[in-house]
């Protein structure tokens, strides 16, 4: 990375430390803004969130890698999150996935080689009325079939 | 927000404070309880498991650990006390009304063996290929409660590869159970900061920052994590196998230099209880394995107290008469090499402060290689030196690529306590049985003072011996030369001396406060740290810190368990042992004075000294690339 780029970085985690409080219990938001911006947070925005909160690297490693919703790699443009959850699973949730996963070449956990889409696996979005669901990108989407699900994939930048 | 305040433990895992009755009897101070039907009665605030084991009750720990916070992961020390829903965990419940326990019913036995079958259906290894055979509390556990098969299953496959990248410590999650004791002992222990829990669920593990190999993060290599962890998922590096190889090789010559921290503590490996020291046995034992020579590292703790007395001497000189400000006081030690890790990493901008004296491990790999080497007409390339430590850090100084100003490794081996136990094992021998024999010479004669090297604040205690000689030409105003405010275990200790009457050539010094600081652990050195970058160092000369809780006797390479009580016999045993040595003040080392005359002949802080004697150190940084 440049130094430049690591600096303007730096600056943006002092602002959103200063905004959310300087403690421990800031991180989510800390690290929620940095993903929401970046998509991901980098090893070195991880290492300046835990110097500005004056803990252990390691710690907030810790943190992100308990959170579905926050990521130390990049990921790809659009966030793909399909429910594994049993009222969606009943309503054939798995035959999507699997063909989700054909068509994107690739299995869930990945990023495609383009970078356009990452695939993930939700728990229950609390869409079990209208099962199968996903979230892309934020959005949710019911009653989903695999033609429907393959459009919206498809539609995707 | 200053440093300090930023406690990490969550107050629901800080040891349970209930504020205590003044007056033991007084009200709120005792609650009488049951265990076990039998009535008795403890102060407020006690732990159920404090509370048995003032009893004589055993409970099964395993998350629990006397030198950490409170976790209560594990659940194994599960209870049953009346009037609650579920089992209770003892370790972690403060006792604070009239309670009736029972530790042993049916639920309660069941509810624990459940836990190990499920521990171990988690479990990948088998005790005898483990190094921790013998000495692991899961092993324990399952031999306590019976177990003699894999009730939900087992492991075949290992999942993790093993983490071998440091030359210190070795981590095999394989063998991990999740208790988390090596992430209370990093963080909150030695705040450090190395090590956390990964991932969640199923996918849970110990893991370093972006689960990078230990060798690439900022690890300080200090063992203390080895010394707490129930199994053999973390463990020290050990050469043993290539020291085994280089005495079997007659081209070599093996010499081995002891420490006092594994001689006080190494019979703990071989079932004698802590507090006993087994120097000669040891010697007579390392001569039968095959060491060709068997040295007293105290002969270099010696050298040290001169070259790093004299150091102090002269920096105190550059700033009170030359007024040298890029002189930095007060100075700090250097012979504790996961401190220097520690300050590298964290303080980088602090390095001046650091005393260049080498610790004796490697001031004494220099000598064998230079002087010994000359004298005895060995070539130093057939030389094998190891180095037997308390201390898991010692494998990483010796492979400093700095040190070799012998122009070989000085020190080829770092073994710890655990590590020679094991080899003096291997060669059928029993310790405590063996006979009584003294060093080997030229080495062999060593101070009292460079024996408390391995009780926190005895570098101190040596140091000052020889100094206040030197500048007053009397011995330390202490009753037996005992500098008492050295010793015990308080976390930061802090005393002075007066120097009056100073020889001629101290004049400078006279009627001066020479005031000390000793600090144990590397969460205290953080704090003196702080204290330094306040400005409250300011008219403090000297100050000790060795990394490890208690200093070298509780290093990471020493026999497991650790504890409190264990440290403290340790430090009674070092001390015993100093008091019944005729000579007790480095200065007075006949050797040392040889070696001045012979070899070192520009004197302490000389030429010769500087090039085999002193170091210098890197600026590390806490960026993690
Ligand atoms: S860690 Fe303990 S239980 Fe596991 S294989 Fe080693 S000795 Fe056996
Ligand atoms: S050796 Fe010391 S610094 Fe390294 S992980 Fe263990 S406790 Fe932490
Ligand atoms: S590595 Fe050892 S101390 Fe750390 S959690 Fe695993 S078993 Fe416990
Ligand atoms: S199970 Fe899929 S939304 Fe609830
Ligand atoms: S020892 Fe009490 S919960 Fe682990």
């Amino acid at each position: 990375m440049l130094t430049l780029e690591k600096n303007s970085l730096s600056e943006e985690i002092e602002e959103l430390v200063s905004l959310y409080g300087e403690n421990r219990g800031s991180l989510l938001e800390i690290l929620g803004a940095i993903e929401k911006k970046y998509g991901y947070i980098s090893e070195f925005a991880q290492q300046e969130v835990a110097r500005l909160l004056n803990i252990h690297p390691v710690e907030v490693y810790s943190f992100i890698s308990f959170f579905s919703f926050l990521h130390s790699k990049p990921q790809g443009r659009n966030m793909v999150r399909m429910c594994k959850t049993i009222a969606c699973n009943m309503k054939g949730a798995d035959n999507i996935s699997a063909v989700i996963e054909k068509e994107l070449g690739i299995k869930f956990g990945e990023t495609t080689k383009n970078r356009r889409v990452t695939l993930e696996y939700t728990n229950c979005l609390g869409m079990c009325d209208c099962a199968p669901a996903m979230l892309v990108n934020g959005k949710i989407y019911t009653n989903l079939d695999v033609e429907k699900a393959i459009k919206i994939i498809n539609e995707l930048k | 927000m200053t440093e300090s305040d930023n406690i990490r433990v969550p107050v629901s895992q800080q040891p349970h404070s209930v504020i205590k009755s003044k007056k033991e009897n007084g009200i709120g101070g005792l609650v009488s309880i049951q265990i076990n039907e039998k009535a008795v009665m403890v102060p407020l605030g006690t732990t159920i498991l404090e509370a048995c084991r003032k009893n004589q009750i055993h409970i099964p720990t395993l998350c629990h650990h006397e030198d950490l916070c409170l976790a209560g992961l594990c659940r194994i020390c599960v209870v049953d006390v009346e009037g609650m829903k579920t089992l209770q965990a003892a370790c972690s419940f403060p006792i604070t009304s009239p309670l009736k326990i029972h530790t042993s019913t049916p639920m309660v036995r069941k509810a624990r063996r459940h836990i190990i079958d499920l521990i171990l259906s988690e479990h990948c290894g088998e005790c005898y290929s483990c190094i921790r055979n013998g000495n692991c509390e899961l092993q324990a556990l399952a031999k306590e409660y019976g177990v003699d098969g894999y009730r939900f299953g087992h492991v075949e496959q290992p999942r993790y590869s093993v983490d071998r990248s440091s030359v210190s410590v070795i981590r095999d999650l394989n063998k991990c159970i999740l208790c988390r004791r090596c992430i209370r002992t990093c963080i909150d222990l030695q705040e450090v900061g190395v090590l956390e829990a990964i991932d969640r669920g199923d996918k849970t593990h110990i893991g370093t920052f972006l689960d990078k190999p230990l060798a690439d993060v900022i690890c300080i290599n200090c063992g203390q994590c080895t010394n707490r962890c129930p199994t053999a998922a973390l463990s020290t590096n050990d050469p043993s196998d290539e020291i085994w190889e280089a005495i079997d090789n007659p081209n070599k010559h093996v010499v081995i230099q002891t420490a006092p921290s594994p001689r006080a503590a190494i019979g703990e490996e071989f079932g004698v209880a802590p507090g006993k020291s087994f120097t000669g046995e040891l010697n007579s034992a390392l001569k039968r394995i095959g060491f060709d020579k068997v040295f007293d590292t105290n002969f270099t703790a010696d050298l040290t107290i001169i070259e790093e007395g004299t150091e102090l001497l002269n920096r105190l000189k550059k700033v009170l008469v030359n007024c040298d400000t890029s002189v930095k006081l007060p100075q700090f030690t250097s012979c504790s090499p996961g401190w220097i890790k520690f300050i590298e990493h964290f303080y980088p901008e602090y390095l001046d402060y650091l005393s260049t004296a080498k610790s004796p491990q490697q001031m004494f790999g220099a000598v064998i290689k230079t002087f010994y080497a000359k004298e005895t007409g060995i070539n130093p390339d057939d030389i094998v030196t190891v180095a037997l430590m308390p201390c898991s850090a010692k494998k990483f100084e010796c492979n400093r690529p700095e040190m070799n100003s012998s122009g070989y490794k000085d020190v080829d081996f770092g073994l710890t306590t655990r590590e020679m136990a094991t080899m003096i094992k291997e060669a059928g021998i029993y310790l405590p049985e063996m006979p009584k024999t003294g060093f080997d010479d030229p080495f062999g004669e060593a101070s009292g003072a460079g024996l408390i090297f391995g009780a926190t604040g005895g570098v101190m205690e040596a140091a000052l011996r020889t100094v206040y000689e030197l500048v007053t030409g009397r011995e330390v105003p202490f009753k037996n030369l005992n500098i008492e405010p050295c010793r015990g275990f308080d976390g930061i200790k802090q005393a002075s001396v007066k120097l009056e009457n100073c020889v001629n050539e101290y004049s400078f010094l006279e009627g001066i406060d020479l005031k000390f600081l000793v600090a144990h652990g590397t969460a205290n050195a953080k704090k003196v740290m702080q204290m330094l970058k306040r400005g409250e160092l300011n008219d403090v000369h000297f100050v000790e810190i060795m990394a490890c809780p208690g200093g070298c006797l509780g290093g990471g390479g020493q026999p497991i368990p650790t504890s409190a009580e264990i440290r403290r016999k340790r430090a009674q045993a070092i001390y015993e042992e100093e008091a019944s040595l005729p000579i007790r003040k480095s200065h007075e080392n006949p050797y040392v004075k040889y070696i001045y005359q012979k070899f070192l002949t520009e004197g302490p802080c000389g030429k010769l000294s500087h090039k085999l004697l002193h170091t210098h150190y890197t600026k590390r940084g806490r960026f993690i690339s």
